[in-house]
């Protein structure tokens, strides 16, 4: 196509040599010349224009383009006709070129797509393609190489890069026995890994599904441009015959309007309006993706950007959701209360003990016996020395004397040989980022609520801390959608849900926008929520919602702006100011200039900042 | 049943609606036309696929006889 355009320019400065030099050319001499060119650089525009016709599709851009180049050469304006022709081909190269261009660097951003797969079978190695693996084989990922299928270590240490996934730099430690994921890249030494699923459901596979949104929900504003664009074809057609028609009639100058009307003719063309939604969207999702962000598609786009209340569920989201000593009491003889306590925990699986033993550096000492009292705690005896850790209860029966305190904290009390040694207080961490995102979604105008299965006094004492606007406490997974459903009848805005996507799934699927926290390969978490956060920060959140924003932005500003230039140059043409090369410039140069603009979806938003 | 079809050599994104809304007027199947990502996710009755498949064909090749679809 480039090549016919140079030829055709160069014959076309050919021509305008001749023309211009050889004076006394007869007119039939020109046409022919001029027509020759015409038909070099546009023939096959007026071929599918035929063939479009005589499929029953009129309205379509080569028909639009054909007919007011061939009517100016009628009417003998000959040497415009042809640049016409030539800066209309021109454009749409540039416009082809340009989408290609943009497909290309969304794809780019999630070149997380493994093209092979090396696998153990027979005595050798074969390499195949991913989709070719069965569940169940080994497969061998070398040095620098993508894992093809999510699966099991069977043999190997070594740590994955699995920024691709979750936007985190730091690579993790695995050795046999750990699950990986498709999509994330061996860091460290060789890894053989036992398949546990087939390509098709393997974790990369479902982020490039999501990501390319094939049968996802579109935006209304997409819905809405092509069927704008479905009307306002034939409409400016219908306009463009009035103009010809009836100004004609009464002044008899049918070459002056025929000219005017043409020129509608060819803003009439919709692709500009059109292509530039899609365009952003894509640009949006692929860019939101590149920062860990997975929007399952344009409408969801479009419902978070104008989300006014996020409601989080607390365990998991708001906190680590998982327990952890937060506090020793009294301080100044902690290490005396935690060297108790492990004796009597270093055996237990209850949560409880694990997350005191965590906090416990140096390992417990041996020989006790320890007994379990389930629901109370542990007593553990040695040569007469006796050791009680539990909760009220124990302390009550053992007669012990003790602190009497309730808080939002699951409390331990821990006693030696009789003696009230102090407490140890267990809670579930609030995250560190919980604070500052929630501040900021405040500041940016935005509601935030707090759904919790916590007693009252628990979760009020949590959203205090966290600063949330309203908080429900002692929720069952049931009435979190009963919460959110009244949320969403009160506030009249739209609703998003935050949820670590384990236990939430109906929450996510009812509000209007359900998003999921570090879900990825969790197959129930990605299917119920709307968005994705690849990675377990709530910072994700005003992020995702900075990037909506902006997509939405760049699709207005498009929109506007091709309507505007397209309205306001068929003002023009009726008027007779501008000619064919600016209705050209409508519609090619506004593609163009669209198609740019939406490529700076790309960028997503500025990834630092809690601003919403 | 669903199934993703790749569709190359469509012209802009107005070929895709106006394509998208001619093969939706096929009884007994529901299509959608991602023209970015260049595919066409569509659904439809199980035994009905081989029979849709060869109309859908029929009605590209008139609406937008460039397109070509790869894996339908």
């Amino acid at each position: 196509m480039l090549i016919r355009i140079i030829a055709a320019a160069a014959l076309y400065a050919a021509a305008m040599a001749v023309y211009f030099t050889v004076e006394e050319m007869p007119l039939y001499g020109k046409i022919a010349m001029f027509a020759a060119v015409y038909l070099v650089i546009g023939y096959d525009v007026l071929l599918r224009a035929a063939r479009n016709i005589a499929h029953g599709q009129v309205f379509d851009e080569n028909f639009l383009m054909s007919l007011p180049t061939l009517g100016a050469f009628v009417s003998g304006e000959l040497p415009e006709t042809v640049a016409v022709m030539l800066f209309y081909q021109v454009g749409e190269l540039f416009q082809s070129y340009a989408v290609g261009r943009s497909r290309a660097s969304i794809s780019s951003l999630m070149e997380i797509r493994p093209d092979k797969a090396v696998v153990l079978r027979g005595n050798g190695e074969e390499t195949v393609s991913p989709e070719d693996v069965e569940i169940g084989e080994t497969i061998v990922v070398k040095v620098g190489e993508r894992i093809p299928l999510d699966g099991v270590v069977a043999e190997g240490e070594s740590y994955l890069d699995t920024s691709a996934l979750t936007g985190e730099s730091a690579p993790r430690a695995c050795r046999a026995g750990d699950a990986v994921l498709s999509g994330s890249i061996n860091a460290g030494s060789v890894l053989k890994i036992r398949t546990e699923k087939a390509f098709y459901d393997s974790t990369v596979n479902k982020i490039l599904e999501l990501v390319e949104n094939v049968a996802g929900k579109k935006a209304k504003a997409e819905n809405f441009i092509t069927r704008f664009a479905k009307y306002y074809t034939p409409a400016v057609v219908g306009v463009a015959l009035i103009l010809f028609l009836l100004p004609s009639l009464i002044t008899g100058e049918w070459a002056e309007w025929g000219g005017r009307a043409l020129n509608f003719l060819v803003v009439s063309c919709p692709c500009a309006l059109v292509i530039s939604v899609p365009l952003s969207f894509f640009g949006g999702i692929g860019g939101a993706s590149k920062s860990g962000v997975l929007i399952k598609g344009g409408a969801y786009m479009e419902k978070l950007a104008e989300a006014g209340v996020f409601v989080f569920d607390k365990t998991g989201t708001l906190t680590k959701g998982k327990f952890a000593v937060k506090g020793i009491y009294p301080e100044e003889r902690a290490d005396e209360i935690l060297a108790a306590a492990a004796v009597c925990e270093k055996e237990s699986t209850h949560p409880v003990a694990r997350s005191i033993m965590e906090k416990c550096p140096v390992s417990a000492a041996e020989g006790w016996a320890v007994t379990e009292l389930s629901g109370m705690g542990v007593v553990a005896e040695k040569a007469g020395e006796r050791i009680v850790c539990g909760n009220e209860k124990l302390f009550r029966k053992e007669c012990i004397k003790h602190e009497q305190l309730t808080n939002e904290n699951t409390i331990v009390y821990v006693a030696r040989n009789g003696e009230y040694l102090g407490r140890i207080e267990i809670g579930d961490e609030i995250k560190e980022e919980s604070k500052a995102v929630v501040a900021a979604l405040k500041a940016g105008g935005l509601k935030t609520v707090m759904l919790t299965g916590d007693n009252e006094r628990a979760a009020r004492i949590a959203a205090e801390k966290i600063g949330v606007d309203e908080y429900r406490a002692n929720l069952l997974p049931a009435d979190k959608v009963a919460a959110v459903e009244e949320l969403i009848e009160r506030e009249k805005k739209v609703v998003a849900f935050v949820g670590d996507g384990i236990n939430d799934a109906p929450v996510l699927m009812r509000a209007d926008v359900g998003i999921s926290m570090g879900a990825i390969g969790s197959d129930s978490a990605i299917e119920a929520s709307d968005v994705v956060l690849m990675k377990d920060d709530l910072r994700g959140i005003p992020l995702a919602k900075r990037i909506a924003k902006k997509t939405m932005r760049i699709v207005r500003e498009n929109i506007v702006f091709a309507l505007a230039v397209k309205g306001v140059i068929l003002v023009l043409s009726a008027l007779g100011i501008t000619g064919l090369w600016l209705a050209v410039f409508a519609d090619v140069g506004v593609a163009v200039l669209a198609v740019l603009n939406a490529m700076r979806t790309l960028k997503g938003a500025k990834r630092e900042g809690l601003q919403p | 049943m669903k199934k993703i079809v790749k569709v190359e050599n469509l012209d802009c994104a107005n070929c895709a609606a106006k394509l998208e809304r001619a093969l939706n007027r096929i009884g007994g199947v529901s299509v959608n036309i991602n023209f970015m990502a260049q595919k066409m996710a569509l659904e439809c009755e199980d035994g009905r696929y081989a029979a849709l498949a060869e109309e859908i064909r029929a009605v590209a090749a008139r609406v937008e006889p460039e397109c070509v679809f790869k894996g339908l």
